[in-house]
């Protein structure tokens, strides 16, 4: 059963749309990315599916329930961890903790037992009292994520969880999620990050302008939009009009990017070769989700 | 529209703590200042007056002072207070990712409020009593005539924060709002010093009725005039706490 539906949810602010009928199913237990560039609306569509912005159209239904009719109760099961920083700063980090078990219902001691475990959990112990403003970007994002866990939520919704993040913290980040995959937690993960999306992610979807333009298994959008292997052309502008005409008769997936040209989906070496006289200016690399994301939404700015 | 549940006791239990732990930052506003105006108006200036409807000056002030300050507490607390953490903290988007509601936090913003003003109520009160300008033991109701004020208040304030644009508008608010009802409510002239028109406009400010409440329940003396006086004050606060729980979802959703 899919633990989170929506249909034809939409979304304007007076005549932007920003959630264009959306159409969706999480199912339980899964990672689930949402990818595209700023503007996209993947932070709209979280805030109507975690009840914090009505839909100006449509329905959501988690685990079966409406949210329209349930959202106290749906709200009660979701572990929410906002792009933005919204700690409280009026209270230290323990505190933050303990309040936000509060607004959960949670009893004080069951709260003082859980609030140290998600501490510890993001190697935050020793910062129990320590104020907000004291705690490096880093240790907020940590804290927000433990924050996101106090009530031990079935579904974890989370908008670009690492951003900001040094490597080091971004794999703890990484490794506490999949973790709590393994324990049966959904997750529904906003991100720009490839890299985050295709470790984490059992499914993507992109999405560009409101709408969700692909959605599959990272490799499987991978082999279809772009093949397994990517070859890079670096060529000056006299010979890469010719190669682009040569490319173009011999009826290769390519696009122009910079100075570079990439071709796509080559299932025998043979049809690249003689393409080029030197072979220092071809390189073949594995394809990524990044590629993947540039075909679908462009390489222009979205806003 | 929506109602708020129980739940609002968390938003409410959330401002208490933050208050408790930095109370000193907000003592001067609410203890000092009330003492030194209640001082320096009643005995300095109180030295110049004659008796004012048969009392001192400052046992004629007393009254008003407390419900003034209780005002200031309420009106503070729920619009630049209020509004720092809606939009600068944005405690708000974190508390409405809970299962409390956006009306949930609203009045339990105002029960805050209103909580303030019952603190602030009662501390003046009490120094007034120590300054012996409380002869009747009525004034004991005072707490809760000034929660009562202090849901007008914060309610009012509430509704004025969920359409601000930015935090300078509440300069507008205190300038033309709560500073002239200081003055023109009946706290430190009668009314009826005043023309006629204007005694008729400071009854369509809210802190006249709570000013006439006061000094009643302080000297023990009633008139028929005053149940009308309470009926106010429930009217407006019914009005704009159910108007500010509108507005405050308007803001927050879109």
């Amino acid at each position: 059963m899919a633990i989170i539906k929506t249909k034809n949810l939409t979304k304007k602010f007076k005549d932007l749309l920003v959630v264009d009928d959306v159409n969706l199913e999480v199912e339980e237990g899964e990672c689930f990315g949402l990818l595209g560039p700023n503007g996209a609306g993947k932070t709209s569509l979280i805030r109507m599916i975690t009840a914090v912005s009505p839909p100006t159209k449509g329905d959501i239904w988690i685990l079966g329930n409406d949210l329209g009719t349930y959202s106290r109760q749906v709200k009660a099961i979701l572990g929410v961890v906002p792009q933005l920083d919204n700690l409280d700063e009026d209270l230290t980090v323990l505190q933050n903790l303990m309040t936000f078990a509060r607004y959960f219902d949670i009893p004080k001691n069951e709260a003082q037992r859980r609030s140290m475990e998600v501490l510890s959990l993001f190697e935050l112990q020793n910062k129990c009292n320590s104020q907000i403003r004291e705690l490096s970007g880093g240790m907020k994002r940590r804290l927000l994520l433990a924050r996101g866990l106090i009530n031990m939520p079935k579904i974890m919704v989370l908008d670009e969880p690492t951003i900001g993040l040094d490597p080091q913290a971004k794999y703890l980040v990484w490794h506490k999620l999949t973790e709590l995959k393994s324990q049966g937690v959904t997750q529904l993960i906003c991100t720009q990050n490839m890299e985050e999306a295709t470790v984490l992610c059992n499914r993507v979807a992109i999405m560009h302008q409101g709408k969700i333009l692909s959605l599959d298994t990272p490799q499987e959008l991978i082999s279809r939009y772009v093949g397994n292997e990517v070859w890079e052309i670096e060529l000056d502008s006299e010979e890469r009009d010719r190669t682009v005409k040569e490319l173009e008769s011999r009826g290769l997936d390519f696009e122009r990017v910079g100075g570079k040209i990439h071709v796509f989906h080559i299932e025998a070496e043979e049809s690249i070769s003689g393409l080029v006289s030197s072979l220092g200016r071809l390189r073949r690399r594995p394809a990524t989700l990044e590629d993947v994301f540039f075909r679908l939404t462009g390489r222009s700015l979205a806003e | 529209m929506k109602f708020p549940s129980w739940h609002s006791i968390r938003v409410w239990q959330r401002n208490r703590d933050v208050f408790f732990r930095l109370w000193h930052s907000e003592a001067p506003g609410f203890i000092a200042e009330p003492i030194i105006i209640l001082l320096a108006m009643g005995l300095g200036l109180g030295a110049y007056i004659g008796l004012v409807d048969g009392q001192r000056y400052i046992e004629f002030i007393a009254p008003g002072i407390i419900a003034s300050y209780a005002m200031f507490s309420a009106s503070f607390e729920c619009t630049y207070g209020s509004f720092v953490r809606m939009e600068y903290q944005k405690t708000y988007d974190a508390i409405i990712a809970t299962p409390l509601s956006i009306e949930d936090v609203t009045a339990g913003e105002i029960f805050w409020g209103a909580t303030r003003s019952l603190m602030t109520g009662t501390i003046i009160l009490v120094i007034a009593a120590a300054f012996q300008l409380v002869p009747s033991p009525w004034a004991l109701i005072i707490p809760i005539l000034a929660f009562l004020e202090g849901l007008m208040f914060a309610s009012i304030a509430i509704l004025f924060t969920s359409i601000v644009p930015a935090i300078y508008s509440f300069n507008y608010y205190f300038t033309l709002f709560i500073t002239p009802m200081f003055f023109f409510s009946g706290v430190f002239f009668p009314l009826s010093s005043f023309p006629e028109i204007v005694q008729t406009l400071s009854w369509i400010a809210p802190l006249t009725p709570v000013v006439h409440l006061t000094r009643a329940l302080i000297n023990g003396e009633f008139h028929p005039n005053l149940l009308w006086a309470l009926a106010l004050i429930i009217v407006l606060s019914a009005l704009f706490f159910s108007v500010s729980l509108i507005t405050m979802r308007r803001r927050l959703t879109t």
